[in-house]
């Protein structure tokens, strides 16, 4: 039935008419070499092409290995895995703004600054190399909530509860966190915990001293709005109490300034301030209970 | 000794399930990925999670049922005891995930709602909008990181798997391993391995697969002596977007939900689809399959794009290929409601609306059906015997494979949906089988001796790479000039003298990577040194994949080759047509009886693969002609089955069941 040989070739927008006269993209990208060292700038510059986002471009860099003056460099490194958006992966503030790179499209951030992409790491986790960051804290902070659903084990129980097609609908959008950590670059509450091991320390004793300084410090609005699911579930809802005691405890609830700046940042579109009043309420309905019960 | 562990490579819904099964077993497990594991690409699944359901058991579904389409749909490639199992498991995973709190969508009474996937006339399908995968991935994730907390599991993150430990009887005793952090290389001792590590879309460039899909740890595995089963069966997706980084997926749920295929009668028009006439547009998929219409399977699906603009010269447009999916016919609170995601990320990234504009699509590498040979026990029944110590075992003992990169389930093609379930099925159930083999290796030699053998091997390759400072070839540049001949030669349309010629090449190719430069020589977070070894990995694999296409001279599931295909009924007059129709299910039978074979491909000493050929299970449901839309097919069907009828008479039971379902 197919005779001739063609391939699957997607090549990307070149079929669409006449192509507009492009200049070669410039950027800018703050490069760090090691945790803990010393941040600088260089420029690269890499040919356009139609349709592209921010990845094509760090692509392009790391098989280029040069500077826009010629110098070679080591590529840089950045985090990336599904580029459709829904891994979470590759967070960056591009031209000063936190997003997925995945997703910025370059002619979209020309027309925001024509003359160069400004590229750099999140400013609140601790720089691994360049643009990778170590975000372990956003994880910590779903253990601290117990961000699921606490089944008696997994064999067969036959199906889980009914739940309303609303109560669907008012679940999906919070489930579809991807863990980026947009909300928490963006939230003034949310600052960098960066720490070194000591000399004489453990690598046991230096991770305990992590964890340490994750637990007394913000939560997180994604791991409010996470607590929020859970507590909705009619099984999650069965610890809600160990949920709401983790979020009244030190660095939970009662540290969000309601800047509202992370529903804003949100590339999902996630409803976290609604998860957040919601939290506040139901935090505040516990205290009282708990008074009452004691 | 410390205590037993079970090392599991790979955190996707295989390695998730595996994990969380084997942690409440009691068992404690290293869990190694390449990236966060909430991260892997099980997230990049939209459509669901296949299984039979209440709803469709009332219409006459059953689990033989679900078996017998994933079979039919594989082209009978698939050892059937594992499908069998699989089909049966079904409705509990499902039952499962929805315990764990996925958000299914949910029907006005609050039942779990299904859709309709390809290859099946029944809506098996259960789904959370469009990101399913996504979904079922962070259910299992919660279930593991609440078993992190209690101590049960361990996670190494950013950890890339090396090799596999082999002791002196070629059992395998842990694995070495690298942090892409501070890239140190070290030894994981386990009483087990198990890669969850997912397919290899990457050795084709640009697929709908995430960048960790390299397929290193399996190739790395094959290069230690694990077979490699099917290579060539590669799913070219019929439907994703365009892009210069990725070729986007767009879920067959798209379709499933009534998304329609079209292109204008006219070639090129340039009218605004939406003002093209019904009667000026050709809706080919629905005229040439009117049974399934627009979800034939997805080897079909696809090669009839592939033929409507290589061939007829339909193209939507002229320099670019593609065709339309179109959904503007369905009310837009449904597409919300439904399939939100996945048009999120056609409006994101093509910058228009598809809720009012058809999309633009064409066919992309999509998934692998091959992968590490796998072994299973038969039970009396039919099906697999749970924990047996050989299930999902490779043909290194104590070296296990699940998920994707095993090459279990899917045979020749694979069914839309089923992909989730064989993830999730073969996780859980491996569980078991894995602490059953925990015992096997034990006693003896004390392994330390074969550890610091591989990992002086490894940090040696790695020292090696990273010195070569002065070569001529881009890695990267290495990497594109790949996967541009693979896509071209080893995906839709298949030919003896390309893959001849491609086989050369690669083999030059992989020479080249020899010559490959790395720009990094730091030793913190080195990705250039990484990538440029997963590349070199891509190589054997590469090559497995042309030779196992280029030995394989006929068509079956995703692998097509014209000069093999057999078409349709020719003659009109009835009598002409009935001899036709014999001659046909001849040559189906001789077909069947020389290539109805798994393909084996085992490593040789030089790196080249040597292809030998399996038997293949299918003692439950006897193999018969794929006829979706061949044209004569009710002439052949009934040449067929009367030819079955014949047979029954002396067969045994199981045929005769199979034969009743058919």
């Amino acid at each position: 039935m197919i005779k001739a040989a063609e391939h699957l070739d997607h090549e990307s927008g070149n079929g669409h008419g006449q192509a507009p006269e492009v200049h070669p993209v410039r950027v800018r990208i703050l490069r760090q070499d090691v945790a803990g060292g010393e941040s600088y700038w260089e420029r690269y510059e890499v040919p356009h092409e139609p349709n592209m986002n921010v990845i094509s471009v760090l692509q392009k860099i790391a098989a280029l290995a040069r500077t826009r003056d010629g110098r070679r460099v080591a590529p840089v490194a950045w985090d990336c895995s599904c580029l459709e958006e829904v891994c979470g992966s590759c967070t960056m503030l591009i031209n000063g703004r936190t997003r997925m790179a995945c997703s910025a499209l370059v002619d979209k951030l020309l027309a925001e600054d024509p003359v160069e992409i400004e590229i750099r790491p999140m400013s609140k986790f601790p720089v691994v190399r360049d643009l990778v960051v170590d975000r372990r804290r956003l994880f910590r902070s779903l253990e601290r909530v117990k961000a699921w659903v606490p089944v008696d084990d997994s064999y067969d129980h036959g199906p889980g509860p009914r739940i309303s097609p609303e109560q669907q609908q008012d679940a999906y959008p919070l489930a579809e966190c991807i863990s980026c950590g947009c909300c928490l670059e963006a939230c003034p509450q949310f600052t960098k915990i960066e720490l070194s091991r000591g000399d004489a320390e453990s690598e046991a004793d230096f991770e305990a001293r992590r964890r340490q300084a994750f637990d007394a410090n913000f939560v997180g609005p994604h791991a409010i709005s996470q607590a929020m699911l859970f507590n909705a579930h009619p099984t999650g809802g069965m610890i809600a109490d160990e949920r709401l005691e983790a979020l009244t405890s030190k660095g939970g609830i009662q540290m969000c300034g309601n800047a509202q700046n992370c529903v804003a940042v949100c590339p999902k579109r996630i409803p976290l301030t609604r998860s957040i009043a919601r939290a506040g309420r139901a935090a505040t309905v516990w205290a009282i209970k708990k008074l009452f019960d004691r | 000794m410390s205590q037993p562990k079970i090392l599991v490579v790979g955190g996707g819904l295989a390695g998730l399930a595996a994990t969380m099964r084997l942690a409440e077993l009691g068992v404690h497990v290293d869990l190694l990925s390449l990236v966060p594991v909430k991260r892997s690409h099980s997230v990049c699944a939209q459509g669901g999670i296949n299984s039979v359901n209440t709803l469709t058991r009332q219409q006459g579904d059953t689990e033989w049922k679900h078996f017998d389409d994933t079979v039919y749909g594989g082209d009978f490639l698939q050892h059937q005891p594992p499908v069998k199992e699989m089909a049966d498991w079904g409705p509990r995973i499902v039952d499962l995930m929805d315990r764990l709190g996925v958000p299914f969508n949910r029907t006005p009474e609050g039942f779990r709602d299904q859709r309709r996937f390809g290859g099946t006339l029944f809506k098996r399908t259960s789904f959370a909008g469009a990101t399913t995968g996504q979904q079922l991935l962070y259910a299992l994730d919660e279930q593991v990181r609440r078993r992190e907390v209690e101590g049960m599991v361990a996670k190494y993150e950013f950890w890339d798997f090396l090799a596999p430990v082999l002791d002196d009887d070629g059992r395998c005793r842990g694995a070495v391993c690298q942090d892409l952090v501070t890239m140190e290389i070290r030894a994981f001792p386990a009483d087990a391995v198990v890669l969850a590590t997912g397919g290899n879309g990457l050795i084709y460039g640009r697929s709908t697969m995430s960048m960790v899909c390299n397929g290193s740890a399996v190739s790395r595995a094959y290069q230690a002596g694990a077979w490699y089963g099917n290579g060539e069966f590669i799913q070219v997706h019929p439907t994703a977007i365009p892009g210069a980084d990725k070729l986007r997926l767009m879920s067959e749920s798209a379709r499933g939900e009534g998304g329609r295929v079209w292109v204008p009668r006219k070639p090129q028009d340039s009218r605004d689809p939406r003002e093209i006439p019904e009667a000026e547009r050709c809706y080919f998929l629905e005229e040439r399959y009117p049974k399934y219409g627009n979800l034939v399977p997805r080897d079909i699906a696809t090669r009839e794009i592939f033929d409507i603009c290589t061939n007829e010269g339909l193209s939507v447009e002229k320099d670019r290929l593609c065709v339309y999916l179109d959904l503007t016919h369905i009310p837009r609170e449904t597409l919300d409601r439904k399939l939100g995601g996945i048009l999120e990320i056609y409006e994101k990234f093509q910058g228009v609306d598809p809720r009012t504009v058809p999309m633009k699509i064409f066919p992309a590498v999509h998934y692998s059906m091959g992968g590490l040979w796998v072994d299973y026990e038969r039970s009396s029944t039919g099906g697999m015997v749970e924990g047996s110590p050989r299930n999902q075992q490779t043909s290194i003992p104590g070296l296990y494979a699940i998920g994707e990169c095993d090459y279990q389930y899917h045979g020749a093609n694979r069914l839309g949906a089923n992909s989730l379930l064989s993830c999730i099925f073969s996780g859980l159930f491996v569980a078991p089988s894995l602490v059953a083999a925990r015992g096997a290796g034990a006693g003896g030699v004390d392994p330390a001796r074969f550890f610091e053998a591989e990992v002086r091997r490894q940090d040696e390759r790695h020292r090696q790479l990273l010195g070569r400072t002065a070569g001529n070839e881009n890695p990267y540049d290495l990497h594109q000039q790949l996967g541009n001949l693979m896509t071209r030669v080893a995906t839709v349309v298949r030919r003896n003298e390309q893959l001849v010629e491609a086989y050369d090449e690669v083999c030059s190719m992989a020479e080249r990577w020899h010559r490959c430069a790395v720009s990094d020589t730091g030793n913190w977070t080195n990705q250039n040194v990484v990538f440029t070894k997963a590349l070199g990995d891509m190589f054997p694999v590469a090559k497995l994949i042309l030779k196992g296409a280029l030995m394989r001279d006929e068509c079956r599931g995703a692998h097509f080759k014209p000069q093999f295909a057999m078409p349709g009924i020719a003659a009109t007059d009835p009598i002409a047509k009935r001899e036709e129709a014999e001659q046909w299910c001849d040559r189906f039978e001789e077909n069947t009886a020389k290539w109805l074979k798994s393909t084996i491909a085992v490593c040789g000493a030089d790196g080249e693969p040597e292809i030998s050929y399996q038997d293949v299970d299918t003692s439950l449901i006897p193999p018969r002609p794929r006829l979706y839309g061949l044209v004569g097919g009710e002439v052949i069907e009934e040449v067929w089955k009367e030819r079955q009828a014949g047979r029954l008479d002396v067969n045994d039971q199981s045929s005769s069941l199979a034969a009743a379902v058919g």
